[in-house]
């Protein structure tokens, strides 16, 4: 769906803002842009709706090199969400989210539909919140706001520039969730920038690390936990290195290791799928079970951490 | 005598003239905001997408705004006559800059999240200009047109100078002829006018600009219908232009006497002395109220008719003092005397001339003169006291300061400090009666007639005698105000009607009842 080949991009002749980059990112797929400020990560995403053009190197979006394209039709088809969220102060939430479809020439009837249709789903019903102007709304409020305008003429392609980062820990938290469970996202093809690790961990299908302008690992969230491809993947993962493992390993990543024993009855039971995380959470108080291909094992911290150590071992 | 008369009597005699003047000054004024605009808004625009001419475009507009109104009026005379043309233009590069400033930076004030947002949209350039970057920069936008508006109101009134009407004909007019009521029929409707517009527009500024997208559309049009007011004025038929100063058209010795002695009606210009001798030399105007002794007489070859009813009073120049000063310096009034019986007027136009049209110093001419007639001492820096000297903003103003200053700290212990340019008679006289200065050189008739407003047939009784309308004017000051008149200097500084020498000689009018006769048998 989108494709990245040998991109670089110089700021100016002295340093490689973005240094020989290539990537694709599959139809549905969710790719995280992951890094400090100033690694490139930003850069990369405004070249693929032209914000920036490259240096050398092509970007192809459905197929297509966003060169060759119209920078505004090219823009009008990828749904664009930014930090700041930059809703136009003089424009009601409504006529922010319905820019797009009016720049697509929708009519009047259709653009009202689909704008009170994304507001429901964004717990902004259309009634209270329409006819406000964006500075009336809170920091949450204003990036669902920014969020539905991007969503709004239902573009396959969604770049997504560090929506949360302007929110406060508590707001961000719940604001993911529902971004992870909005329905309209499904089917999307997204790329989403932060710095972020555990946003990154929670929301990217796939996370690529980058560092002055490189890409240091892509891989899925095991990969780069597990197998780091060099010392900076490791060190920028170390802080919170425990937490990440253990929202990343499933039980049944676990399941060799974990030992089969004589079942009490009445414990609690997990799904396989459940992260170690969540387990950990749930055997606060007494052993769980889990079920796995019809096997029941059960299960203590003692014995997950043993069976972590052993995964890792492997 | 008849009762003063009251500010509301001279309103309602000239309310005629009075809306006249206000609607050629409120067009004046929208005419050139509305040219500004229609250039300053797009070139705003221009610039900040070409940040490199910024910093061009925003210095030439400053520097428009930096040259004061009178001189930019003046350099508009050469390219564009007189009349409203360069008055027009003279408002139009004073509203350039706050129009195209604020156009520059209310737009490049946008939040760049927002274009950042827009542009990422896929809004094209011109959508992002008229659909996020004008409607935002707006009340920026507007603010820069209420200040071009509110300053062109008060910059408009310089336009009298250049015969381009509005109210400054009534607030110069006032001001030379002393006459409060004339100057406050000008003034006050002028700053009402500011007052208006400013809030008129501040209106404009707080609605909301989406949500009354049609009205906005009625701006332009309410600006075209307040420009239309300015109609140029042209009911003569006569060929003849004349072009009298605002001081000249409201006198008795002035354009009412030619009107009702010499039966002459002509189409007339109110301007400044400043820029009439040039006009007149230029062939913008044909016939001028000059000054007999202005060194632009001689400069650009221009000839005094003779005025052969004597209705210009004598115009003998001398030095005004405090009694107080007299009184304390005894010393003084024998210094000044000194000049008295020694400048006629052809030596005062050729001094004149050196200063005005050759551009020499006054404080040289000056000394070159008492060096010539051998009353130049060296000054002998006493530390007495101080006499400060005034004058008005006429060349022979500034060459007698500077006289006197010379004799004062030549022959007595005192210094001198020169006050010139000191406006007109009512500026330089008020200075005086307040003791913000201690002398100043005077005319016989400027005393006679706007300072003690003499009686009519007081002053149809003496006028042609000019040794007794000095005597009638010392008593007259020693009493009214106790200010003393010294000895005449000599030369008679009357006013005078004149012509181009080339067009004089050609038509064969020497005197005014001659130019009369011609201008009414065209």
């Amino acid at each position: 769906m989108i494709k990245l080949d040998h991109v670089t991009k110089y700021f100016n002749t002295a340093k490689k803002a973005v240094d020989d980059i290539s990537f694709e990112v599959q139809e549905g797929e969710t790719l995280v842009l992951l890094g400090t400020s100033g690694c490139g990560k930003t850069t990369t995403l405004r070249m693929i709706n032209r914000l920036l053009d490259p240096g050398s190197g092509h970007i192809y979006v459905n197929g297509k090199d966003v060169q060759q394209q119209s920078p505004a039709v090219l823009r009008r088809s990828i749904g664009y969400v930014l930090q700041n969220t930059g809703l136009f102060p003089h424009y009601t939430v409504s006529e922010n989210i319905g820019t797009v479809p009016a720049l697509l020439q929708w009519d009047k009837t259709r653009i009202r539909n689909r704008t009170i249709t994304l507001m429901d789903k964004l717990r902004l019903p259309a009634a209270t919140y329409a006819e406000v102007y964006p500075h009336q709304l809170s920091g949450g409020q204003q990036q669902r706001v920014g969020l539905a305008r991007a969503l709004a003429a239902d573009p396959p392609v969604l770049l997504l520039d560090e929506p949360f980062g302007a929110l406060d820990p508590l707001t961000r938290i719940s604001i993911r969730k529902e971004f992870k469970a909005l329905d309209e996202l499904n089917s999307k093809t997204i790329i989403l920038v932060t710095h972020d690790v555990e946003e990154a961990f929670e929301l990217g299908d796939r996370i690529c690390l980058m560092n002055e302008g490189r890409i240091q690992q892509l891989g899925p969230a095991t990969a780069l936990l597990f197998k780091p491809a060099n010392d900076f993947v490791q060190t920028f993962l170390d802080p919170q290195r425990l937490q990440l493992e253990l929202k990343s390993l499933l039980l049944q990543d676990l399941w060799p290791f974990l030992t089969t024993k004589d079942i009490p009855a009445g414990l609690q039971q997990l799904p396989a799928e459940s992260s170690c995380w969540e387990a950990l959470a749930a055997m606060t108080h007494s052993p769980v079970t889990v079920v796995c291909d019809q096997e029941q094992k059960e299960i203590d911290g003692n014995a997950l951490m043993d069976a972590i150590a052993s995964y890792k071992k492997q | 005598m008849d009762a003063p008369e009251t500010f509301f009597d001279f309103v309602q005699q000239q309310s005629g003239k009075l809306l006249e003047q206000t609607l050629t000054h409120t067009g004046l004024t929208f005419i050139s905001v509305l040219l500004a605009v229609a250039i300053g808004v797009p070139l705003g625009i221009f610039i900040t997408r070409r940040k490199k001419m910024a910093a061009l475009v925003l210095g030439f507009a400053g520097v428009m705004q930096t040259i004061p109104s009178i001189a930019l009026l003046g350099f508009m005379i050469p390219l564009l006559g007189i009349g409203p043309k360069p008055a027009i233009v003279a408002l139009f590069l004073y509203a350039l800059l706050p129009i195209i400033r604020n156009t520059y930076t209310g737009i490049n004030g946008v939040d760049n999240n927002v274009i950042e947002a827009a542009t990422g949209m896929g809004l094209s350039r011109q959508q992002l200009l008229f659909k996020v970057q004008l409607p935002l920069a707006l009340p920026v936008i507007l603010a820069g047109i209420r200040t071009a508006t509110v300053i062109n109101v008060g910059v408009a009134t310089l336009a009298a100078y250049i015969a381009a009407g509005g109210l400054g004909e009534f607030i110069f007019g006032g001001i030379a002829l002393n006459n409060t009521n004339m100057m406050l029929a000008g003034a006050i409707p002028a700053a009402l006018l500011a007052i208006l517009f400013d809030w008129l527009l501040s209106l404009l500024q707080h609605i909301n600009i989406r949500r009354s997208g049609k009205a906005l559309y009625a701006l332009p049009v309410i600006f075209l219908v307040l420009s239309s007011f300015y109609l140029i004025p042209d009911t003569y038929s006569s060929k003849m232009l004349a072009g009298f100063t605002p001081e000249f058209m409201g006198r008795k010795d002035g354009y009412l006497g030619l009107k009702s002695v010499y039966g002459l009606h002509i189409r007339t210009l109110v301007i400044s002395d400043m820029i009439m001798y040039k006009a007149a030399y230029e062939k913008k105007l044909d016939v001028i109220s000059g000054s007999s002794t202005d060194g632009r007489v001689k400069a650009f070859d221009l000839v005094v008719l003779e005025d052969d009813k004597h209705i210009f009073p004598p115009y003998y120049a001398a030095p005004i003092v405090r009694d107080e000063t007299l009184e304390k310096y005894p010393e003084l009034e024998p210094a000044l005397n000194l000049l008295s019986g020694t400048i006629n007027d052809s030596i005062m136009t050729e001094l004149n001339y050196r200063v005005d049209y050759l551009k020499q110093n006054p404080e040289k001419v000056a000394k070159d003169f008492l060096v010539a007639a051998k009353l130049w001492k060296p000054a002998s820096n006493g530390s007495k006291g101080t006499i400060r000297i005034g004058s008005k903003i006429f060349g022979d103003g500034y060459i007698l300061a500077n006289m006197y200053k010379m004799l004062i700290e030549g022959y007595t212990d005192l210094s001198a400090m020169t006050k010139t340019g000191l406006g007109g008679t009512k500026i330089v006289f008020d200075a005086l009666t307040n003791d913000q200065i201690d002398m100043y050189p005077e005319y016989t008739g400027t005393g006679l007639l706007v300072i003690l407003q003499t009686p009519q047939p007081v002053v149809d009784s003496i006028i042609s005698d000019s040794k007794k309308v000095y005597d009638y004017v010392s008593m007259g000051f020693e009493k009214q105000f106790q200010v003393k008149w010294l000895k005449p200097i000599g030369f008679n500084n009357t006013y005078a009607l004149m012509m181009r020498r080339s067009a004089a000689t050609r038509l064969h009018i020497n005197s005014i009842s001659a130019f009369t006769n011609y201008v009414n048998h065209q």
